[in-house]
C-alpha cells in the first residue's frame, strides 16, 4: 500500500504517513524544500521556521481542492494523488524569500568570525533562497555569550529559535535543563538560573544547531572548517547508546574536532556521546575508515580537489581579439 | 427594542446568585436537556440554530461539535475559552461578572451534548475577580445538585473547573490554550491534528467561546428553529458587542444580528453617536485584529448599500473594502484620532504578544512595529508604506496560528484606506508630531467606482 504524490511534476510512490518534505527528499535534487527546524531524527520537530512552505495545488484524489494557504511541507502528510508545487510556484519562491529575510533580521553578520561558517544551514539558505540586500534598518537584538556546561558555548544572538536543541535534550539525553525563556523576538534559549548542561549526550546540541549559536568550546576559533579535512573513523565506545561512528576533522596530523557523521541535509546519521566528541582527540584513539565525502558544492571540499576533474580550458577567439584591441588602445599614447 | 436572549435579566438585583437566577427561569435548559433529550438531539438543535462561534472566526458551533471524534473508552473534554484578550473586546468579562450562572448552565448542557465528564473554563489570569465569581457560582450549582455526580437524577456526571491562565494573548488561540491548560508553555500546536481529534491530553476536545456556550441556553430553551428566526441570513441569533472608543455610551450591547450599523452607532438605545459632538473618522468593527475601515466605507458598502451588523455584511467587499465581525470589539475613532499612531499601537501589542515560535510572526511583527514607530515620530520615508504592505503580506498566511494574520491585517488595511495620512506624516514630519491629520475625506460620501470597460 503506497500513495502517489507529484512534486513539481515528478511523481513518486511513498509510504502512507510520509511528509511532503520526506517525499521530496526521496526524489532528491532541486525540488527538496530547505528546512531549518525540521530534523528527521527528532520527533515533533519542524513546522516553526516556515522555510519549507510549499503550495498544494491538489489536495488528493478524493478531494482535489487546493489547500488555501501555503503549508509547511515537513509537517504535512501526503495524500494519494496530491500535487505539490515547490520551485515551480512563484508564490512559494516569494514567500520563502520573505522568510529568509525575516530569519536574517536578527541574525548578526559575523560569519567571518563564526565557527559555523562553511557548514551553516542559514548561510546556505540565504545564498540559495534569499534576497541580495536586507531592507531592515534597525538595531538587531543581542545577547551576552554564555557557557552552558564546560564544553558548550551558547551565543544567543545567532539563534534562529528552531527548537532543535530542545527536542534533542528531550529525546536523546536523559533530562533537559535548557529551554526557551520569554516570548516573541526576545525569547532566548537558556538554562534555568545558569545551571550547567551536563550529561553524556549533551554535545549533540552542537551538531543539530543549524547556525553558530551552540558551538564546541574545544574547537572554537581553532580553524575554519574549509581548511580542515574530514575523515571517517570509529572506535569501540563503551557507552551503550553510542556506537562510536564519527567524523574526525584533521588539520595536518592534528585532530581539531570530532563530530557525528552528517548526511547531505546536515542531519547526523547517529548521535555520539560526549567522550567521543570532546575527549578522544588523538589519531591513536580511532580506527580510520577513509575520507569523508563532502558534496563538491560545499565550501568544505574547496581545498580537496581529488574528486573534481579540472575544468576544461578553451581558447576564446573573440576574447583574444578583444584583448588585443584593448592592449593597442592602452598603449597608443 | 429587540428582545434580549442572553442579557434579558441582567438588571435584576442579585442575578449573580443561584436563587435569583433560578427564580428567573435559570437552569431550565439543563432540566430540559438532561431529562427529555439525548446528547445527539442537543447537537442537532444547535446545528439547526445556525449558531456561529462568537470568538472571532465565526465557525458554525453545531458543525464543530459534530466533528468531535468519539472513540470508545477515551475521555472527551469541553473547554470554555474565557481568555478574552482581544483589544477592544470585553463582552465575556461582562457576562461572567454579572450573570455567571448563564455560562455554568451553558457549560452543563454543552458538556452533556458532547459527552464530556470533565470540563474546564480557562480564564485569563488578569480576570481574578471573575475567577472568584465563577468558582462561587460553581459551588452554588454543585450544592443544588446541578453539578457533580448524577445530575438531577439523570445519571450524568460532570465536574467543572476554572483554570486561571497566565495572561498571554496567544493563549486565546485554541491549541495554545490547551497547551497552557496542560501546564506547558503556551505555544500554538501545529495543525493537523485538530483538537476535535487530539486536543487536551491527546483526547478529543471542543474549545468554545464564552458567548457561544451561553447562547446554547436560549437555543435549548426555545428550540433551534426559533433561535434561527432572530438575525439575518446565515448570521442567526444575537451577538454581544463591546462598544468602545469615542462613542457617547460605551458598553456591552446585545444586538440582533442584521442591525444596521448606522442605527447601532447613532441611536440612543445603543452607542448614542460620537462623544462630544465630533464626527466619525474610522471604525474597527470586531476587535483589533480585523481590518480598519474609514467612516464612509464602514457605514455604506462599496455598492452604496447600508452595512449591517452581520457576519456577511461586514465582510462585504472582502479585504479590499470590507472588514470582519470578529469577536465584536467595536472601536470608533473620532476626527481627532491619529490612525498612524493607532496602527503603531496595535502592532506594538502584537509584537509584544507574539509567542516567538515561527519566524515570520516573531521577526515580522517587531519589524513592522519599528517602521511604524519611525513613521509616527516623524522619521519615516515614503517607501515605508510599501515596505509595510510587503512585510505584512509575507507574514499573512505563512504562520502556524492566526496571530500572524491578526498582526498583518490592521497594518495592511490602515495603509490601504489611510495612505494619505501616512504620507502626510512623512511629508510634514514636524507638523505630524504636533497635531493630527484630522478627518480629511474619510467621511465623504463614496464615489461610485467607474465601470472599467
Amino acid at each position: 500500500m503506497s500513495v502517489k504524490v507529484t512534486i513539481d511534476g515528478i511523481a513518486i510512490d511513498v509510504e502512507p504517513g510520509t511528509s511532503i518534505l520526506n517525499a521530496a527528499r526521496q526524489i532528491g535534487g532541486d525540488i527538496v524544500p530547505p528546512a531549518m527546524c525540521y530534523y528527521s531524527k527528532l520527533k515533533d520537530s519542524g513546522g516553526k521556521c516556515r522555510t519549507c512552505l510549499v503550495k498544494v495545488s491538489k489536495g488528493s484524489e478524493k478531494d482535489p481542492r487546493p489547500m488555501p494557504k501555503l503549508v509547511a511541507s515537513c509537517r504535512t502528510t501526503v495524500m494519494d494523488g496530491m500535487e505539490v508545487q515547490n520551485i515551480t510556484s512563484p508564490e512559494v519562491i516569494e514567500a520563502r524569500k520573505g522568510i529568509v529575510e525575516m530569519l536574517l533580521i536578527n541574525h548578526p553578520l559575523d560569519c567571518p568570525i563564526c565557527d559555523q561558517a562553511g557548514e551553516c544551514d542559514l548561510q546556505n539558505l540565504g545564498f540559495e533562497h534569499g534576497a541580495v540586500k536586507t531592507r531592515y534598518e534597525f538595531d538587531r537584538r543581542t545577547f551576552e555569550k554564555i557557557d552552558i556546561g564546560d564544553k558548550i558555548q551558547l551565543h544567543m544572538t545567532r539563534c534562529i529559535l528552531c527548537y532543535r536543541c530542545v527536542f534533542t535534550a528531550d529525546q536523546i539525553t536523559d533530562h533537559r535543563i535548557h529551554g526557551i525563556l520569554n516570548r516573541g523576538d526576545h525569547s532566548e534559549i537558556s538554562t534555568y538560573i545558569t545551571a550547567a548542561v551536563d550529561n553524556d549526550f549533551s554535545g549533540n546540541v552542537i551538531d543539530v544547531c543549524p547556525v553558530g549559536a551552540l558551538t564546541d568550546k574545544t574547537f572554537r576559533f581553532k580553524n575554519r572548517v574549509w581548511f580542515t579535512k574530514p575523515v571517517e573513523a570509529h572506535r569501540d565506545c563503551d557507552h551503550e547508546k553510542c556506537n562510536g561512528k564519527v567524523t574526525l576533522w584533521y588539520k595536518g596530523e592534528e585532530v581539531l574536532r570530532v563530530t557525528a557523521r552528517k548526511d547531505q541535509y546536515g542531519e547526523v546519521e547517529e548521535f555520539i556521546c560526549n567522550t567521543c566528541r570532546f575527549d578522544k582527540k588523538k589519531t591513536s584513539d580511532w580506527v580510520i575508515d577513509g575520507p569523508r565525502k563532502v558534496s563538491h558544492k560545499s565550501v568544505i571540499s574547496s581545498n580537496h580537489y581529488e574528486f573534481i576533474p579540472l575544468p576544461v580550458v578553451k581558447t576564446n577567439p573573440v576574447l583574444i581579439e578583444a584583448n588585443k584591441e584593448q592592449f593597442e588602445r592602452d598603449n597608443r599614447l | 427594542m429587540a428582545r434580549k436572549l442572553l442579557l434579558e435579566h441582567i438588571n435584576v438585583p442579585g442575578i449573580n446568585t443561584f436563587d435569583v437566577y433560578r427564580s428567573k427561569g435559570g437552569y431550565a435548559s439543563v432540566e430540559k436537556a438532561l431529562k427529555t433529550m439525548s446528547p445527539d438531539a442537543v447537537v442537532e438543535e444547535v446545528k439547526k440554530s445556525g449558531l456561529r462561534g462568537r470568538g472571532g472566526a465565526g465557525f458554525p458551533t453545531g458543525m464543530k461539535w459534530s466533528f468531535l471524534a468519539k472513540p470508545e473508552g477515551v475521555a472527551r473534554y469541553l473547554v470554555c475559552n474565557a481568555d478574552e484578550s482581544e483589544p477592544g473586546t470585553f463582552k465575556d468579562r461582562y457576562l461572567m461578572t454579572y450573570i455567571p450562572h448563564l455560562l455554568i448552565e451553558g457549560m452543563i448542557v454543552s458538556s452533556f451534548a458532547l459527552g464530556a465528564k470533565v470540563s474546564y473554563i480557562y480564564v485569563r489570569g488578569e480576570m481574578m475577580p471573575q475567577i472568584r465569581i465563577l468558582e462561587k457560582a460553581i459551588a452554588e450549582a454543585k450544592a443544588k445538585g446541578f453539578l457533580g455526580k448524577n445530575i438531577l437524577g439523570s445519571g450524568y456526571d460532570l465536574e467543572l473547573y476554572v483554570q486561571p491562565g497566565g495572561g498571554a494573548y496567544i493563549c486565546g488561540e485554541e491549541t495554545a490554550l490547551l497547551e497552557s491548560l496542560e501546564g506547558k508553555r503556551g505555544n500554538p500546536r501545529i495543525k493537523p491534528p485538530f483538537p476535535a481529534i487530539a486536543g487536551l491530553y491527546g483526547c478529543p476536545t471542543v474549545v468554545n467561546n464564552v458567548e457561544s456556550i451561553a447562547a446554547v441556553v436560549p437555543i435549548i430553551n426555545e428550540g433551534g428553529e426559533e433561535y434561527a428566526k432572530v438575525g439575518i441570513g446565515r448570521s442567526t441569533g444575537t451577538k454581544l458587542i463591546s462598544a468602545g472608543g469615542n462613542v457617547k455610551n460605551p458598553g456591552v450591547y446585545e444586538i440582533d444580528l442584521g442591525l444596521p450599523v448606522e442605527e447601532f452607532l447613532y441611536s440612543d438605545e445603543y452607542c448614542g453617536g460620537i462623544a462630544n459632538g465630533k464626527r466619525l473618522k474610522a471604525v474597527v468593527a470586531g476587535g483589533s485584529s480585523v481590518p480598519i475601515l474609514p467612516a464612509n466605507l464602514f457605514l455604506k458598502t462599496i455598492n452604496n448599500e447600508p452595512r449591517l451588523m452581520s457576519y456577511e455584511s461586514l465582510a462585504d467587499g472582502g479585504f479590499v473594502s470590507g472588514t470582519m465581525m470578529g469577536s465584536g470589539g467595536f472601536i470608533a475613532f473620532d476626527e481627532d484620532q491619529c490612525i498612524v499612531r493607532n496602527t503603531w499601537n496595535f502592532t506594538r501589542f502584537y509584537h509584544h504578544e507574539s509567542c516567538g515560535q515561527c519566524s515570520p510572526c516573531r521577526e515580522g511583527t517587531g519589524w513592522m512595529e519599528k517602521v511604524l514607530h519611525r513613521l509616527e515620530h516623524g522619521h519615516g520615508r515614503l517607501s515605508d508604506m510599501d515596505l509595510l504592505v510587503d512585510v505584512s503580506k509575507k507574514i499573512e498566511g505563512n504562520t502556524i496560528c492566526p496571530l500572524g494574520d491578526a498582526a498583518a491585517w490592521p497594518v495592511a488595511s490602515a495603509i490601504r484606506h489611510f495612505r494619505d495620512e501616512f504620507e502626510w506624516h512623512v511629508t510634514n514630519p514636524s507638523e505630524a508630531v504636533a497635531r493630527n491629520y484630522g478627518i480629511a475625506h474619510y467621511a465623504d460620501p463614496l464615489v461610485k467606482p467607474e465601470a472599467v470597460a
